[in-house]
């Protein structure tokens, strides 16, 4: 499974948390696509805690956190 | 007068009664903008470096920036200017609210505050009239209730800035307090006001807007470009207005670089409990905005029966997972303390959190905790503790009121204390984000975030995303930061508008409003004129190189668990590389770099 946490804005309609089978997804893109989440919404993606791009690949075991925009100091 | 300044500076000394209009140096003021540089030019000046923080040769200036009062967006901070007693070296704290704009409304760019009064007393400033007022009635007052007082005796028109017990008590973690819920937060202000038996400051104003502007049109014209730009940007546009600085906790969290338990770790499987998602879906009545701003990143929450000021991201992470807790209402509890108290919302909580330390190792015994013992997660003890740093009575209640470093000495362990230069580090882990060290490690008034937030590029990707993990260019990067965030303060903007603006924009504001012709390089250089004299401020006032430090954990004991397990920061690694980009030779700039900024009354110090 993937685990795929949803951040801020980005938890309206979807929750917290999602699982996906590892080989429903190739690239954290293919999340985008399956959670309706137009890349450029996404501000930043984590793969396992490290800043990644749609591109990267995903694979079983994996935490995938997408943020919107957010920051202060 | 027509650029920005009213070129007239307030002297009250407080020993004599005696209360002094000066005018502005303006070739000076422009050379330094105003806020945060102006102040420090001022202290450095006046030989303020070598004083004892508490005696009455301290001097306190509060001062805006040309842009302070604008029309321009987010341009109502003032800042707090004096020698920290908490870190024995260059203060300057930074609010919102409207008292600065009220401050430069009533005709005045800068108060210096001098002496010390021989009974406790207030200011009550209208317009050009400043009259030094009986305050022994206000004393151990609440710091919002003294706003309601005051304002109930002079009009609800005027705005009130004030200190709360602690600063009356010259706790060392005391800040200034204005509008209610905003605070000039770090390195102790607020003991300062209370050395000089200063409560408060009121301010009254007849204008409305400010009526020096050099260019009135080609100030409407910036304006309009940068609140596009702003407003354009989804961060300073609406993200922060959503959900606050609080939206970072599960960011830093889900790197693995919130401090927790006193930064034995830095992931908090929990820390979503306390996050700005649950601020926000909890108790958020609205978004809050300081005076002109249209981010409004504030909180309004309701807590209990009561609509107050929220808990910012720093406070979230210092009660939360830093002290083991993940009760979010007992956060905005203690944050209610913090500010109804006078307390630095970082300082205490960061306190509490090694005294939790010292007490899982036995150091602080239970029967010193008078009942409530400093156990990790005690929602009890973050509230019950920071109550008592705010009004302290017992020997622990003092020596935690005066910050980790104080304590932990104390206490026989001094790497307990997560601070540089004796001020808290605040809520990134340095060892999973390596450029914020560098800003930790060197930052002029102690550990800060907010004078070079190097959290933009290596984790929000603003305005370019880098990697967090390594050292490549960080020395740049952070100089360049450091220097934009002392221009930017010293113009009295705030800081956040730089998640959306750059040089060019900041530039374009600054020479409408002053007449200046500064390009987006020369203002950069202007920041780092003010970045080396607070530093030579610093070195006056006996600073050693090795102050530019970071704790031991964060070099030797790598990050214990999360996605950043096993790093270290890379600190001594990059501070050379630091040093050689500004200019400097161990920790002090060289004569040849002070003469190239300008800064000839520093040379052969
Ligand atoms: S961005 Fe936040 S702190 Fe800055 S001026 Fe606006 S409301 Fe105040």
């Amino acid at each position: 499974m993937i685990e795929v946490r949803f951040f801020a804005t980005l938890r309206q309609g979807r929750g917290k948390i999602a699982q996906v089978p590892a080989e429903e997804a190739a690239a954290a893109l293919d999340l985008f696509r399956r959670f309706d989440i137009p890349a450029e919404e996404v501000s930043i993606l984590l793969i396992n805690g490290f800043h990644s791009k749609p591109e990267d690949p995903v694979k079983d075991g994996d935490v995938i956190s997408l943020f919107p925009p957010v920051g202060g100091g | 007068m027509s650029d920005a300044y009213y070129e007239k500076i307030a002297r009250i000394n407080l020993s004599t009664g005696e209360i002094k209009a000066e005018p502005l140096d303006l070739e000076v003021a422009k050379k330094f903008i105003g806020g945060r540089g102006l102040g420090t030019k001022i202290l450095y000046d006046e030989g303020v470096a070598a004083v004892d923080p508490l005696s009455a040769d301290n001097k306190l200036v509060y001062i805006t920036g040309p842009m302070t009062g604008s029309n321009s967006p987010s341009s109502g901070r003032y800042m707090v200017v004096t020698k920290s007693p908490l870190t024995g070296m260059i203060a300057c704290a930074n609010s919102g609210g409207i008292w600065g704009a009220k401050l430069k409304f009533a005709g005045w760019d800068a108060l210096i505050v001098e002496g010390a009064a021989p009974e406790w007393s207030y200011l009550y400033i209208e317009d050009d009239k400043i009259q030094i007022l009986d305050a022994k009635e206000y004393l151990g007052v609440l710091s919002e209730e003294l706003d309601d007082l005051l304002k109930a005796k002079h009009g609800a028109d005027c705005s009130v800035l004030n200190i709360g017990p602690a600063g009356e008590k010259q706790v060392l973690l005391s800040c200034v307090m204005n509008d209610k819920d905003r605070a000039a937060g770090r390195s102790g202000t607020g003991a300062v006001m209370g050395s000089k038996k200063l409560k408060a400051i009121v301010v009254k104003a007849t204008r409305k807007q400010l009526d020096v502007i050099a260019d009135v049109d080609a100030l409407k014209e910036a304006n309009k470009a940068c609140l596009k730009i702003m407003t354009d940007n989804p961060l300073t546009g609406a993200g922060l207005r959503a959900l606050g600085t609080a939206s970072l906790v599960n960011v830093i969290n889900g790197i693995g670089a919130l401090p927790t338990k006193n930064w034995q770790e830095s992931y908090c499987p929990t820390a979503d409990k306390f996050s700005g998602e649950t601020l926000a879906e909890k108790y958020l009545v609205k978004p809050g905005a300081c005076f002109h701003c249209p981010i409004a990143c504030g909180r309004i929450i309701k807590h209990d029966d009561k609509v107050i000021g929220g808990p910012e991201y720093e406070p979230l992470w210092a009660y939360g997972s830093d002290c083991g807790n993940d009760d979010l209402w007992a956060i905005d509890e203690a944050n209610r303390l913090c500010n109804e108290y006078g307390l630095d919302a970082i300082g205490v909580p960061c306190t509490i959190a090694a005294a939790m330390e010292l007490y899982q190792n036995g150091c602080i015994k239970e029967e010193e905790c008078d009942g409530v013992p400093l156990e990790w997660g005690s929602p009890k003890a973050i509230i019950e503790w920071t109550r008592r740093m705010g009004d302290p009575k017992t020997e622990l209640e003092w020596l935690m009121s005066a910050g980790s470093v104080r304590l932990c000495e104390a206490y026989g362990h001094p790497e307990f204390s997560m601070s540089v230069k004796k001020q808290e580090i605040p809520a990134y882990d340095a060892r999973a984000i390596q450029g914020i060290g560098i800003n930790y490690a060197t930052a002029n008034c102690g550990a800060a975030h907010v004078r070079g937030y190097m959290i933009a590029p290596e984790v929000l990707g603003i305005p370019a995303q880098l990697d967090r993990t390594v050292i490549d260019e960080k020395a740049v990067w952070a100089k360049i930061f450091q220097d934009l965030t002392a221009a930017i303060d010293s113009m009295g903007t705030c800081l956040f508008t730089s998640f959306a603006l750059g040089a060019p924009e900041y530039a374009s504001l600054l020479n409408a409003a002053t007449g200046t012709n500064y390009t987006p390089d020369e203002l950069l250089e202007v920041g780092e004129r003010v970045f080396n004299i607070e530093r030579m401020f610093n070195k006056a006032a006996g600073m050693k190189p090795e102050d530019d430090r970071l704790p031991k954990r964060l070099l030797e004991e790598p990050v214990s668990n999360g996605p950043s397990k096993g790093m270290v920061s890379k600190l001594p690694e990059m501070l050379p590389q630091y040093y050689a980009v500004r200019g400097w030779v161990n920790a002090f700039p060289t004569d040849e770099t002070l003469k190239k900024l300008g800064l000839d009354e520093c040379v052969g110090k």
